[in-house]
């Protein structure tokens, strides 16, 4: 695989040059998007790729942030870039809760489970109107971190700012879970992949870790949540929805659950994609059925694994 | 308690679309360990084609069995370009084929039909029939008689031929079965046909109550997927019981609790019995061979 470095080294000339070919100020909203998934899709090599979990529910988690962006400066008075600090806790000791029955649950089991709960998280968003306003949404108050570089001398646009802001922060998820990778819960978690038995039978904690793994994945989704809500500066219940957390899976598996990088590819195909779908129209939903089925069949360990293999002209 | 008998009757009604789902997810779950997220797009062609059969001039009954052959052939097709080609893949690979698949059909229908609400007319009336002091519709009569039939029937090729043992062999251990001379490819085609069938049977059967459109699928799909799971994946009995269960809970959550949480109630159930059954409630426990 690719190593630690020269994966940071990749996606930070990646973040840094890209901005040289963009013919238009949109293409740094469509940039932020990528990194925004990206950094879920992160979490979710955490928990899909390393420690062979699955979960069809973790867009529940965004649900939890990005309402915690709207809720607690509403409500609390808290400051937006605090309100997603606690979101995180929040989703973290929720993910915590939920885990450990959870967990102990295998495939299809672990699949209805988690599915499950992401749909509970989005019901109550959608029908606590009281609090969140319904399947409507509810705003989102600007976070304030531009007017203060403004300040300073720093202007940049809106889609500008987020761009940055959405690329730091996945530039810094990314390194987290790099450094997962290589420790020794890392390790614990990749043998726990290739046999539950097994590493238990050499003194690993299963159930801890699985349960690590489901809390740190469950943060970064949150913190994408908060991502996303921030930089609409608006958030519906969708974000919660049981098809958002498909598209991350989907990110994921498609770029290869088992890297960092394949993490990156993934989000950023799936997100684009979309965007170019939209001129076929009504065919949109059509071709994106196609991709999502052809991909899977025909690369399924995912693009970078099957790009990296071609390229070494290795047969496995 | 002419109010509990009534929320009784709409909870089996609705259970009973939801065990005709769960039969369709369990068939194809035994013949190929694969769990078909698409098999409530099967639900949704079965409405659509009868109800675009039948305004192209079919009469019900022929626009129905025009249905639930073409669906049929779907889900051969399913089976043939998508399932069989990535045989060996991943869960979560199989997962998002067929999502894809879901997600394709539905695009699908929305092209060659349209996005509007559809119904045909019951197959006989729409005069309630009073019972206990609740009300029932003559076709909720039709649809819990036609789970019943389905399930009889399935049952009776399990377990009384030969076809249907092969089956039951092909889901044991593929290899063995393959080993005895059964065809197991050919048991895949058929049992993607047969689930196939059986959704599109389900969606012309409960299309005249609940109407039908592009998108009805992917909740049915999800109901399905969590009543098979109920019962305990792989389990006929299992879906069918899961399948009336999960109806009763909806009813009876909107009747006495909330009607925006009947959709909510299935889940919290789901994850209930999963905590203290993780293999569901008629699962077997399995050991796992290292």
């Amino acid at each position: 695989m690719v190593t630690k470095r020269v994966t940071l080294l990749i996606l930070a000339i990646l973040v840094i040059a890209s901005p040289f070919f963009f013919p238009s100020s949109f293409y740094y909203r469509i940039g932020s998007l990528i990194f925004v998934n990206g950094l879920a899709v992160t979490g979710l090599v955490i928990l899909i790729g390393y420690a062979g979990q699955i979960s069809l529910g973790h867009a529940g988690f965004a649900g939890i942030g990005g309402y915690s962006c709207a809720l607690l400066p509403a409500h609390l008075g808290l400051h937006p870039g605090i309100a997603a600090i606690v979101g995180a806790i929040l989703s973290g000791a929720i993910a915590w809760l939920v885990g450990r029955p959870i967990l102990r649950l295998k495939g299809h089991y672990l699949a209805i489970a988690t599915l499950g709960f992401g749909i509970l998280v989005s019901m109550v968003l959608a029908n606590e109107a009281w609090l969140t306003k319904g399947p409507d949404g509810i705003e989102v108050p600007d976070l304030g971190l531009k007017d203060v570089l403004e300040l300073v001398g720093l202007d940049l646009s809106n889609s500008q700012f987020w761009y940055w802001f959405s690329g730091i922060a996945f530039v810094i998820g990314a390194w987290v879970a790099l450094n997962l990778y290589d420790s020794p819960s890392g390790r614990a978690l990749r043998a726990l992949h290739g046999s539950e038995i097994a590493a238990r039978t050499v003194g690993i904690d299963v159930a801890r870790l699985k349960l690590q793994a489901f809390v740190i994945s469950a943060v970064y989704a949150s913190l994408a949540g908060s991502l996303l809500a921030l930089q609409n500066k608006f958030i519906t219940p969708d974000v919660a929805g049981f098809m958002h957390s498909i598209e991350w899976v989907t990110m994921a598996v498609l770029g290869g659950a088992g890297s960092v990088l394949g993490a990156f590819f993934g989000a950023a195909i799936l997100t684009t994609l979309p965007q170019v779908l939209t001129v076929f129209q009504e065919y949109e939903q059509i071709l994106l059925g196609l991709v999502m089925m052809l991909c899977m069949i025909f690369m399924r360990d995912g693009l970078l694994p099957s790009v990296l293999r071609l390229i070494r002209g290795k047969d496995k | 308690m002419a109010e509990l008998m009534q929320f009784v009757l709409s909870g089996l009604t609705v259970g009973a679309v939801y065990a005709l789902v769960a039969l369709g997810f369990t068939i194809i779950y035994n013949a190929s360990d694969v769990v078909n997220f698409a098999q409530g797009e099967f639900v949704m062609l079965g409405g659509m084609i009868t109800v675009f059969a039948n305004m192209a001039g079919l009469p019900i009954p022929l626009a129905a069995l025009t249905a639930i052959v073409v669906t049929a052939v779907a889900g051969v097709a399913l089976n043939k370009l998508a399932i069989e080609p990535a045989r060996g893949a991943p869960v979560v690979s199989l997962i998002i084929i067929t999502i894809g698949a879901s997600i394709f059909m539905r695009g699908l229908a929305q092209v060659v039909f349209d996005k509007q609400l559809h119904r045909f007319p019951a197959f006989t009336g729409d005069t309630p029939i009073m019972i206990m002091g609740a009300t029932i519709l003559p076709q909720a009569l039709w649809v819990l008689f036609g789970a019943l039939v389905v399930f009889a029937g399935l049952w009776a090729f399990f377990t009384r031929t030969l076809t249907g043992k092969a089956v039951l062999a092909t889901s044991n251990n593929r290899l063995a079965a393959q080993l005895v001379g059964i065809n197991t490819n050919w048991v895949m085609t058929m049992s993607f046909a047969l689930s196939a069938g059986i959704g599109a049977l389900a969606g012309v059967l409960v299309t005249p109550i609940t109407n039908t459109s592009y998108d009805v699928g992917i909740a049915l799909a999800l109901k399905g997927f969590a009543a098979a799971m109920l019962g305990g994946m792989g389990n006929p009995i299992g879906a069918l019981v899961g399948g009336l269960l999960l109806g009763l809970i909806e009813a009876l959550t909107a009747g006495y609790i909330s009607s925006v949480y009947k959709d909510a109630a299935a889940f919290v159930v789901i994850l209930l019995v999963l905590f203290f059954m993780p293999r569901g409630i008629f699962g077997k426990s399995s050991t796992d061979r290292v």
